[in-house]
């Protein structure tokens, strides 16, 4: 015997083929073909060069892979790439406008929302996720549901600071564009 | 993670022919429990059937107030449904009270039920397992367990379910609807999960080749008699060391009905309806709920590590039901207990 695995049940011939999948990758359409093993986050990583999408713990723990696939935050590092077929995937490569960065990029520079940066690209696109949800309005209830991104130089009180700024900014225009 | 067959289902027949045509297959929905498994190699599945494009995405109203889960909506979008927040506000509570929000929004209602426990020994391929490897041991009796149960425990294992959802689920007494080769049949929510027994392996009555289509509700109205407190090591993003889902109907200061489950203390959410018959008909107020918290923790079994759960759960069964029977449900985003 060779290893261990050959006491496994009799070779089975899985996986050789890359499969292709299609979505949408920051606004373009894109295809790509890879081993379906291939998580979202390796798949953005390692075989479309966007890095700004991060690896903490490969475990759905830190929140730092989170992407948002048609308008919802969620773990890249906990999906499969060939799952995405006709998604819409938007990585913080994809969140600046026109030469303009999102609001929630401003906000987080002017609010100082960050030391190291590992865990910035994750909680900014949970942010813009959050936003959209538009169940969090207050401080608590911001940190409750930013609490699936973990941060270990501790910059949460800016964090939280800087997604505040961002949702009472809104709930300012909406109220103006009624009057 | 192993290298596996990747197969993209489109309709419930697909997915229960591609599942049968691979013993070793799993379907993949949310992939936030699966994958993760994957990664450590716990679960190493040959065919991976992708069902999320399956049409099992909607929440219908049934007859008579009841509500129809299909398998695939998210966490999320339940506990942030209308109608669940209305006439279920104890499931959607439960669920925020799980995860974060990223994992709700990938997380599907039937991936929830069929979660695997956080066990540390059932994770660590380098240590025995008799879930993951039957008849090697559990390590856990002996060892580090402060997280295991105290509650329908067997000596091969002493793991906990480890979900929110499911506790009011039980609570709530819903039924799993399942398809298989032989058409549908329905599950009621107490028989869908197994205590380990012998066969600690074996987590539900859901079979091999059957796949879980809906969670159905039946009409509840509890108005805000309801809680869902849940304790843990830090108050978000944390797996329960004891939670309680309860709900009442109060009859001015009488118990009319009761119901009462609990999460973090047994193979399975744990709902006792002797306790929940107790309570009928009596005052609500300590003594009753501290009769009713000695009923249901009366068989409760401490280890080394976690008898402390025995006493954490008493208070917390209090608690809930006095929450519950003022109307003063459990926040889930100020979660201080004073």
């Amino acid at each position: 015997m060779m290893d261990g695995m050959s006491s496994s049940p009799a070779p089975h011939p899985v996986g050789m083929a890359k499969i292709p999948v299609s979505f949408r990758l920051n606004g373009a359409p894109t295809t790509i073909e890879l081993a379906p093993w291939t998580t979202l986050l390796d798949a953005l990583r390692n075989h479309m060069g966007l890095t700004g999408t991060k690896k903490g713990c490969d475990h759905g723990q830190c929140g730092a892979c989170t992407v948002l696939v048609d308008g919802q935050r969620i773990n890249a590092c906990l999906t499969l790439a060939v799952m995405k077929e006709g998604a819409d995937i938007r990585t913080v490569e994809g969140l600046a406008e026109h030469g303009h960065l999102h609001p929630v990029q401003d906000a987080f520079i002017e609010y100082d929302a960050f030391q190291c940066g590992y865990c910035t690209p994750g909680q900014i696109c949970s942010a813009v996720g959050l936003i959209a949800e538009g169940h969090a309005h207050s401080a608590e209830e911001i940190r409750e549901a930013m609490s699936g991104n973990i941060c270990r130089c501790g910059a949460y009180p800016n964090i939280v600071e800087a997604v505040k700024h961002v949702i009472d900014a809104k709930a300012a225009r909406r109220l103006e564009a009624a009057k | 993670m192993n290298r596996f067959d990747y197969v993209r289902a489109t309709t419930v027949a697909d997915a229960l022919r591609a599942k049968a045509s691979d013993s070793r297959s799993r379907f993949i929905a949310g992939g936030t429990n699966l994958l993760d498994l994957m990664k450590y190699d716990v679960e190493r599945p040959t065919t991976v059937v992708d069902i999320t494009h399956l049409p099992l995405t909607d929440i219908e109203d049934g007859p008579d107030g009841s509500l129809r889960i299909g398998a695939l909506v998210s966490n999320s979008r339940l506990a942030y449904d209308a109608r669940v927040q209305e006439r279920f506000p104890l499931l959607s509570s439960a669920i925020l009270a799980g995860a974060s929000a990223q994992l709700r929004n990938a997380a599907s209602t039937g991936g929830n039920l069929l979660q695997r426990t956080r066990c540390y020994y059932f994770y660590d391929t380098g240590t025995p397992c008799n879930k993951r490897e039957p008849g090697t041991g559990c390590p856990a009796i002996e060892g580090v367990n402060r997280i295991h149960a105290i509650l329908g425990t067997s000596d091969k294992c002493i793991a906990t379910h480890p979900s929110d959802m499911c506790v009011a689920l039980a609570a709530l007494g819903a039924t799993v609807r399942v398809e298989g080769p032989s058409g549908e049949r329905s599950i009621a929510f107490a028989d869908f999960h197994r205590l380990p027994g012998d066969t600690p392996q074996v987590e539900s009555t859901l079979k091999p080749d059957e796949i879980i289509v809906s969670v159905d509700l039946p009409a509840a109205d509890y108005g805000p008699h309801h809680t869902y407190l849940k304790l843990r090591d830090r108050q978000s993003y944390a797996f329960a060391l004891v939670s309680v889902a309860a709900a009442l109907k109060m009859d001015g200061g009488t118990v009319a009905e009761a119901r009462i489950a609990l999460g973090g203390v047994a193979h399975k959410p744990w709902r006792d309806e002797s306790a929940e018959a107790l309570l009928v008909g009596r005052a609500a107020g300590v003594d009753a709920f501290a009769a009713v918290a000695d009923h249901i923790l009366a068989p409760a079994v401490g280890r080394s590590e976690n008898a402390f759960k025995i006493g954490l759960a008493r208070k917390a069964i209090i608690r809930a039901l006095s929450q519950a029977a003022a109307g003063t449900p459990q926040s889930q985003v100020d979660k201080r207990v004073q």
